[in-house]
């Protein structure tokens, strides 16, 4: 009954973001938010786009120079619609309609996903006979909230009006943890490739997908369900034989990675990398082939050669450090990004799904051009978790420094851009408070996660002591 | 014994003498020197000196060790060591302003060059040795003129123009410095190319502060290949050296109580303007001239007001003289008079200066009778350049062109015809000034026109981060009957290193000026024949060569990091990544249960040893076994445990002996 009800509900506010987003995109001139550091980096900005696709009208390579630095599918994609124009009607159109599509899509994406987490969930906390955490959990629709956060998000409705490329990198990450999620192994791995391929930080998600295809979706610690299951076995007397059997099926099923979507999953991404390299390599065969290619995308996303500021922080450092010590800290940095992810691995194995949030954090945070787009991806999977996530600490601190920061941000960069009156200090000082909170979220999501989880084991070990006694 | 050689020596010393002479006379039979000074009153009170210095010399094979007569040696080293097949460098401060003072004569197409330094080269190696010519050149060059030419080097500031500045086919480099200073050290080595130096001839007329002081100086060298009439081979280097110089005559007639005073154009000699007469010829020079140029603007208004006097005075004795008499005087008769093919043509004053002797110095003076007013030839269309927008983050460079005066007269000219003018625009821009080409909009008289009806072909080399600059050549086409058409394009602007800003960062950086070119126009002029002078700078003039003008110079001022934080933004930063790393691995590896037994059981082993310690003591004590409670006072005696006291010996024993160590 509950659920009929919402349904229109939900409907109506995916709507009603689109519609905003429709009105937003109407007067663009009057936002100007295609040019804002925070939307579009030098890879996600549309005008860069532009520019390699005009260079490759005039039959020069679109990464000559150092405009473009983005896939070359994107341009065969977006190119055309970025020249085509509809009279009366301001430029760039047809390109921000896909951009909206894009969200749509990967809102509906999230939501799908929330649900599959949720099923998965509850019942294995049945399997455990925590029945009124099930109930609990079952409360709120997890999924439509994050698709709903996602679409409302001002993060994404940002992004999206200033025609940034990075929905569509999102709608490839989402699609792969789709794909993950109902175990369609050709789809997760197509995800994983092109949103590789688009952004090359989304490699180390291959971790989670393998997990999520491995062990399913997100579930209580394995260790709880071999308690169960010995307990289960010890008064095996007690119940009706048939059940206990399924019951014991399923406890040992959540036990077992499975290997066949895994291999499968490697099968395809094999498949889909050497077709979307074929793609590249005939597209840019006149211009120097592939290795220019990956010289001029994932070099430029390594090397951090455009000191242009953004939200992150590695801008400025990189234009301030002494030359000497540059190899170094780019080392330092990108091994960053890496160092965390056996730890949070086998820590969080349980809970792929998790874990692939967790990653989108850090690199969203320590990736060398950041965008909001980034963000705004991580804060509506961070919906996702609303029930785990319930007893977080510093939340309204976390929300209040987001807003504080995503105000601050602008003026200062006015300040010191358009007006002249501040410097580089006040946007980098923003910047810096922004690392922090990001920080924070991803600590304290961890934590309360793992809270979460401390909390399970408990109620599990006080269950087995009062059946025991 | 001795006499014989005495008396040989002599003959021997002759005949060496003699042979040296006739060597001397078969190797500059081709080697010739000429020096000459154009002076051109300019429309606005100013007056325009051009020296023009031209030497020859031939080009063998073996020339490379071997001593020149006149031809500065450098030079042809130069040009032998990098296979030089053209060049010009030019020194410029001012801006030339061709509103005023013309665009459309040989002068201002030849010598009106963008301020600071500009280098151009073709050179004659194999197209991927070019730029490995180029960066020597540049050292040489800097060498040579006391200049930073070679900040040239880099790549970032050398373009390769294919068609719009120079047809040369890949093998011609081009730079410039628009930041440049020029001052008299640039002045004396270039000065120390020409045989007499500025000791003797025109070049003495070269008064340091008064060069210095004019409105606009530019110092040239080109260096040319001349060819051999029967093959294409090169057979000799010509090096072109001019300096053109614009300067404000103080006014002589200032006492002069004239009704039309403030009208009249003010009057000057050489003397006047330099503060220096012409005391004699450089003696290795073939050729020693001072011209004086009436251009077409001038001879037209002199010929309306002999016109107007022709009514009252009907003795025509000669048109050159009459004109020559109506509108101003001359201290000097000239000694020929060049006339422009067609009507309404300029008129050369022609004034050799071989005949003066040492004690009569030479002094052209010229004051004016009648009050003037008169424009220069202006080139067909008035080209200049500004940005756009506000703020340090993006900005747009748009080139007007406006048409003047002459396209007017083509419109009336060919009527039936439809008309199109070509302009070529060639435009480089430093990489830091992020060019977005597809932003590329012409307004045609204020009306946004598709770029595809103009633009007959264009080429962009787009600028790469750090490496190279921007190049854009366009070839455009415009109806005659245009009145206006601004180019625009948009960029972003770049942000640098700390270490990449010059120290005035905030000044801003330069783009360098675009150049506007007008191939279907020929700003040569054409004199009657008289080919008995074979004056260099009259073949200069007559020589056909394309309209050309300079924009301005353009100041982009950039947005500038703190140049003081370095350290606080590095140890700021990486205190952020150690607060996200150490954070989150206490997170994974924080164990809440865990940790509370552990307590509990480090709790528990610490009571029961201090327990059994004080049950051992109070038995030690009392001489036997008893069960006591613990008391505040025997507290103490838990920080004298073995462990502890280990741990402090150790200490101190790491101290002691690091003490010594170091000591």
């Amino acid at each position: 009954m509950t659920k009929k009800k919402k349904v229109p509900l939900f409907w109506t506010w995916v709507l009603g973001s689109v519609v905003l987003r429709l009105i937003l995109l109407y007067f663009p001139k009057n936002l100007n938010l295609s040019s804002r550091p925070e939307v579009s980096t030098p890879l996600t900005s549309l005008r860069r786009l532009a520019e390699g696709y005009w260079l490759k009208q005039s039959s020069i390579s679109p990464y000559a120079g150092s405009m473009y630095h983005g896939s070359p599918l994107l341009l065969t994609l977006l190119g055309p619609l970025t020249v085509t124009r509809i009279e009366g009607q301001p430029d760039h159109l047809l390109c921000s309609l896909v951009f909206v599509i894009a969200d749509v899509v990967s809102a509906m994406l999230i939501c799908a996903v929330g649900e599959k987490l949720q099923v998965a969930y509850s019942s294995s906390l049945q399997l455990l006979g925590l029945r009124d955490l099930s109930e609990n959990s079952e409360l709120l629709p997890s999924g439509d909230f994050a698709a709903l956060v996602y679409l409302w998000n001002p993060f994404t409705i940002v992004a999206c009006v200033g025609l940034s490329t990075s929905a569509i990198e999102n709608l490839m990450v989402v699609l792969s943890l789709y794909g993950a999620c109902s175990r369609l192994a050709p789809l997760a791995a197509f995800g994983w490739v092109m949103a590789t391929h688009l952004s090359l930080y989304p490699a180390i998600l291959i971790i989670p997908v393998i997990l999520l295809l491995g062990y399913g979706p997100d579930a209580p610690p394995r260790k709880l369900f071999r308690q169960r299951n010995s307990l289960e076995a010890g008064n095996s007397t007690v119940s009706d034989v048939y059940s206990e059997e399924k019951a014991k099926n399923q406890l040992k099923v959540a036990n077992v990675f499975s290997w066949r979507p895994v291999v499968s999953f490697l099968f395809w991404t094999l498949l889909w990398s050497s077709y979307i390299l074929v793609l590249c390599s005939m597209y840019v065969q006149q211009y120097g082939g592939l290795q220019e290619l990956f010289k001029r995308t994932y070099g430029f996303i390594l090397t951090i050669q455009d000191l242009s500021p953004n939200i992150g922080v590695l801008w400025y450092f990189f234009a301030e450090v002494f030359d000497f010590f540059r190899n170094f800290f780019l080392i330092v940095f990108h091994g960053n990004v890496l160092l965390m992810l056996a730890p949070l691995a086998l820590r969080l194995n349980h809970r792929p799904c998790f874990l692939a949030f967790v990653y989108i954090v850090i690199s969203s945070m320590l990736k060398s051009y950041p965008s909001v787009g980034d963000s705004a991806l991580y804060l509506g999977l961070l919906g996702l978790f609303a029930y785990e996530l319930k007893d977080m600490q510093f939340s309204f601190f976390l929300l209040s420094g987001y807003v504080g920061v995503s105000l601050l941000s602008p003026v200062m960069h006015n300040l010191w851009i358009w007006r002249g009156t501040g410097n580089a200090n006040f946007y980098f000082a923003t910047a810096i408070a922004y690392a922090c909170f990001q920080i924070i979220l991803v600590v304290e999501s961890v934590s309360a996660m793992l809270n979460h989880d401390r909390t399970l084991t408990k109620l599990c070990t006080a269950m087995v002591q009062n059946v025991k006694s | 014994m001795a006499l014989p050689p005495r008396a040989t020596f002599p003959l021997s010393l002759h005949l060496l003498l003699l042979l040296l002479s006739l060597l001397l006379a078969t190797s500059t039979q081709q080697e010739q020197f000429s020096e000459e000074l154009l002076l051109k009153p300019l429309p606005d009170r100013k007056i325009l000196a051009h020296f023009h210095f031209q030497n020859e010399a031939p080009l063998h094979a073996d020339s490379f060790a071997r001593h020149h007569h006149l031809f500065p040696k450098s030079i042809s080293q130069l040009v032998q060591k990098f296979h030089i097949k053209a060049m010009e460098l030019s020194f410029t401060q001012g801006r030339w302003n061709y509103e005023r003072w013309g665009g459309f004569d040989p002068i201002s197409s030849h010598n009106a060059k963008p301020p600071g330094v500009e280098l151009w080269a073709v050179f004659d190696v194999p197209l991927h040795q070019v730029d490995a010519s180029w960066k020597n050149l540049t050292h040489s060059l800097s060498g040579l003129f006391c200049t930073s030419i070679n900040f040239l080097e880099s790549s970032t500031t050398y373009s390769a123009p294919e068609w719009a500045f120079q047809s040369a086919l890949g093998s011609l480099r081009y730079g410039t410095l628009p930041r440049e200073a020029v001052c008299t050290e640039n002045l004396t080595p270039w000065l120390k190319l020409l045989p007499c130096r500025d000791k003797a001839g025109l070049s003495s007329l070269m008064d340091r502060p008064s060069i210095y002081r004019s409105f606009y100086h530019s110092q040239r060298l080109h260096l040319s290949m001349s060819s051999a009439a029967s093959d294409g081979s090169r057979s000799g280097i010509i090096l072109e050296q001019t300096l053109t110089v614009v300067l404000q005559p103080n006014d002589q007639n200032a006492d002069m109580n004239h009704v039309s005073k403030a009208k009249i154009q003010p009057s000057w000699s050489l003397s006047s303007i330099f503060g220096r007469k012409i005391s004699g010829r450089c003696v290795l020079a073939k050729l020693s001239n001072v011209y004086l140029h009436a251009d077409r603007g001038l001879v037209a208004q002199l010929e309306n007001l002999h016109e107007n006097s022709a009514q009252f005075a009907t003795n025509d004795t000669g048109p050159v003289d009459f004109r020559m008499n109506s509108g101003f005087k001359l201290s000097v008769t000239p000694e020929r008079v060049h006339k422009e093919l067609g009507k309404g043509s300029s008129l050369l004053y022609e004034y050799p200066i071989n005949d003066y002797k040492d004690t009569e110095q030479f002094d052209l003076g010229l004051s004016w009778e009648h009050p003037i007013v008169w424009s220069s030839p202006h080139a067909p269309f008035y080209a200049s350049r500004f940005l756009m927008g506000s703020g340090n983050e993006r900005g747009a460079i748009a080139i007007s062109l406006k048409s003047t005066e002459m396209t007017q007269g083509l419109l009336t000219n060919n009527i039936e015809e439809r008309c199109k003018l070509q302009v070529n625009v060639l435009q480089v821009v430093p990489w830091y000034v992020k060019v977005y080409y597809h932003t590329l909009q012409l307004l045609v008289d204020e009306r946004p026109q598709v770029l595809t009806d103009f633009v007959e072909r264009i080429r962009v080399s787009p600028s790469e981060d750090k490496v190279s600059p921007g190049m854009m050549e366009l070839v455009l086409q415009f109806p005659c009957e245009m009145k206006s058409a601004v180019l625009s394009i948009e960029f972003d602007k770049g942000f640098l290193h700390i270490d990449e800003y010059p120290p005035d960062a905030n000044q801003g950086f330069d783009i360098p000026s675009a150049i506007i070119s007008f191939p279907d126009f020929n700003a040569g002029l054409q004199f009657y024949d008289q080919s008995e002078s074979k004056s260099p700078l009259l073949s200069k003039l007559q020589e056909k060569s394309p309209v050309l003008s300079y924009t301005e110079v353009l100041l982009v001022p950039l947005t500038t990091p703190d140049f003081s934080m370095p350290y606080n933004v590095i140890t700021i930063t990486c205190t952020v990544f150690a607060l996200y790393f150490g954070s989150l691995l206490n997170v994974l590896r924080r164990r809440v249960g865990e940790e509370e037994r552990l307590l509990k059981n480090k709790d528990a082993s610490k009571a029961v040893f201090l327990r059994r310690v004080l049950t051992k003591l109070s038995a030690k004590l009392r001489g036997r076994p008893l069960e006591s409670t613990p008391s505040p006072s025997s507290s103490s005696s838990s920080f004298v445990s073995p462990k502890l006291i280990l741990r402090v010996l150790l200490v101190a024993g790491i101290a002691i002996a690091w003490q010594y160590y170091s000591q």
